[in-house]
């Protein structure tokens, strides 16, 4: 899959309380959650943000809490997808189970500015500054998990196993 | 070659007798847990697989504790969902106000966890229980629920590093400055996707309260897990609650670490991290003087017994400053009960603070003591992220249980030994 978007830049160490404040954390709905999203990094990001867009961000995006509230709000938002020099633990393993696609490109990152228009290819990790004209290679998925995005997620995942039987639930 | 526990206790939970870091692995789980806030999203997904019953009513757990006693009505409908579900599936671990407690206290208490185990929670300080040699991490909602179905989950083999500490720990120096001086040393992501593996003379001696605050924290440096060994001490905390058998596992001579790093600890500190990050870490004599508005003591970090007769210690006989608002959370209410019968409960309230019921409350920023803008809270919790403890502008420092309660005594950060 091909997107297009424009980047919003962050620094380093965005942790999910930055990214879905606890005190929105009484629901979790998509849609309200949105309203909130990365609120305490930039306050204006909910008004900016547009479908489409794509978040950058330094080393180690989403650190802290293990609240799937947080890729629920990136996704709510319209955000197509997420790349940062390195993602912390939690938040990777849930964008690939809720299906929200990040990617981890050191190089991409720093050379793209606010407001860069990027093509990303999902498929081969390919991303293109469509400004600078540079393309980036990022690192690729292992296959298991490869294989959970392409469902849309874990559950359906799960559920398809399940219905061949796989597992015993 | 030769295995660390939590390559063990993965091996072994995957049926396997050997596995390597950076395989992929699919695990049986002896827990899974979630909360008032994780638990809702998870149970709607596990809604989706149209299943009549949960993989087994005796290992799931669910406790509502961030936004509970309910705080408003949105985290009513929360705990309602989460109470209803319980019901429905006949989850045998939930825990209702009333026999509650922030679940990272409550869990090991009431003999959930156990050394050997493998445990996930939809919350990231599940990592705690590592502390009884257990290998436990924390996971997002979907992957509770996909557990709450299965009973397995897909875990990556984490690479580990060890951590000796050697050296005699100072007065007033304990788990929770060992913990914070490590994460100055290593940074925020300096573990991340690794398992953090405390090991040596001082961690050998070291009391089951203090090991759970540096388990506790392991998520702060990144890590996978953070893990203990299950010794003498151990056993003789886990011996009267476990109801059922565990086994421990002991990291082998020739097992392969990715980084080994050694800590003497003689002249050690207190620790205090400041703003807004746990590796913004100084000694205590470098942080004193920092005049605040509020002291937090409690979570699941530092809301056991042994933190609360610190506290009592040197707030005993003593009046905290007019201008500091004092909460203290024990941990559970079984904490609650014995710090009352101890006497540490009347200690702290003609101190003049506040004693709360067990609850997250503040910590998250969720309720009872929230900061305004510009406002400066120390607290013994875990994070100090920019608005976690209320307005975006605020501030939080985090420190022991003796550095709080000296802290609200003098009105500013204060070192034990200045009471
Ligand atoms: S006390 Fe704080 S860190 Fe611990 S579980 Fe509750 S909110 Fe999370």
């Amino acid at each position: 899959m091909i997107l297009s978007g424009r980047v919003h830049k962050f620094g380093a160490d965005i942790d999910t309380d930055a990214i879905i404040p606890a005190r929105y954390l009484n629901t979790f709905d998509p849609g309200e959650l949105a309203q909130h999203c990365m609120e305490d990094a930039d306050p204006r990001f909910p008004e900016k943000v547009q479908a489409g867009d794509i978040i950058a961000a330094d080393k180690n995006f989403g650190c802290g809490s293990s609240r799937e509230h947080a890729p629920i709000a990136i996704k709510g938002a319209g955000v197509s997808c997420v790349i940062a020099k390195s993602f912390a633990r939690i938040f990777y393993r849930n964008c690939i189970n809720v299906g929200l696609p990040i990617l981890e490109c050191s190089e991409a990152v720093d050379a793209m500015q606010d407001g860069d228009p990027l093509q990303v290819d999902l498929d081969t990790g390919k991303i293109i500054n469509l400004r600078s004209k540079e393309e980036y290679q990022a690192m690729p998925f292992p296959p298991f998990m490869q294989q959970i995005m392409d469902k849309g997620g874990l559950i359906n995942y799960v559920k398809e196993r399940k219905e061949r039987d796989e597992v015993e639930v | 070659m030769g295995m660390t526990i939590s390559q063990k206790i993965l091996a072994a939970h995957a049926g396997r007798d050997y596995v390597e870091p950076g395989e992929l692995l699919n695990c049986r789980l002896d827990v899974v847990l979630g909360n008032d806030v994780t638990a809702p999203v998870a149970i709607s997904e596990f809604k989706r697989l149209e299943l009549d019953e949960v993989f087994d009513q005796n290992k799931i757990v669910l406790v509502p504790d961030h936004f509970a006693p309910n705080k408003d009505i949105k985290s009513a409908e929360q705990c309602k969902l989460m109470r209803e579900f319980a019901g429905q599936y006949g989850i045998k671990n939930y825990f209702e106000i009333g026999q509650m407690g922030i679940e990272h206290c409550l869990l090991p208490e009431q003999g959930l966890v156990l050394p050997g185990d493998l445990i996930i929670g939809a919350d990231s300080h599940t990592c705690t229980y590592g502390a009884l040699g257990a290998f436990a991490t924390g996971v997002g909602s979907t992957d509770m629920a996909a557990a709450m179905a299965t009973g397995e989950a897909w875990f990556k083999v984490p690479e580990s590093i060890k951590f000796i500490y050697y050296g005699e720990l100072p007065p007033w120096v304990g788990g929770k400055d060992l913990i914070l001086h490590t994460i100055g040393d290593i940074g925020v992501e300096g573990a991340r996707y690794m398992s953090m593996e405390f090991t040596g003379e001082v961690i050998e001696k070291l009391s089951i309260d203090n090991r759970f605050t540096m388990a506790n924290m392991a998520i702060e440096a990144g890590g996978k897990n953070g893990i203990i060994q299950a010794d003498e001490i151990t056993l003789d905390y886990v011996k009267k609650r476990a109801k059922r058998p565990f086994t421990i596992y002991k990291s082998d001579p020739d097992a392969v670490y990715s980084e080994v790093r050694e800590y003497d600890v003689s002249k050690l500190e207190p620790v205090v991290a400041f703003p807004h990050l746990p590796e913004n870490t100084r000694p205590i004599s470098e942080a004193a003087g920092v005049v605040l508005d509020q002291v937090v003591i409690g979570s699941c970090t530092n809301g056991r017994i042994e933190d609360l007769q610190i506290a009592a210690q040197i707030m005993k006989g003593k009046k905290i400053h007019p201008e500091i608002r004092t909460i203290i959370l024990p941990g559970t209410q079984q904490i609650l009960l014995e710090a009352m019968r101890r006497g540490y409960i009347e200690i702290f309230i003609e101190a003049g603070a506040a004693v709360s019921t067990p609850t997250c409350g503040p910590c998250l920023g969720g309720h009872m003591g929230i900061l305004a803008r510009g406002e400066k809270a120390l607290a013994t919790t875990n994070r100090n992220f920019v608005g976690r403890m209320g307005h975006p502008e605020s501030e939080v420092y985090l420190a022991s249980p003796a550095v709080a309660a000296a802290s609200a005594i003098k009105g500013k950060i204060a070192a034990p030994w200045e009471v």
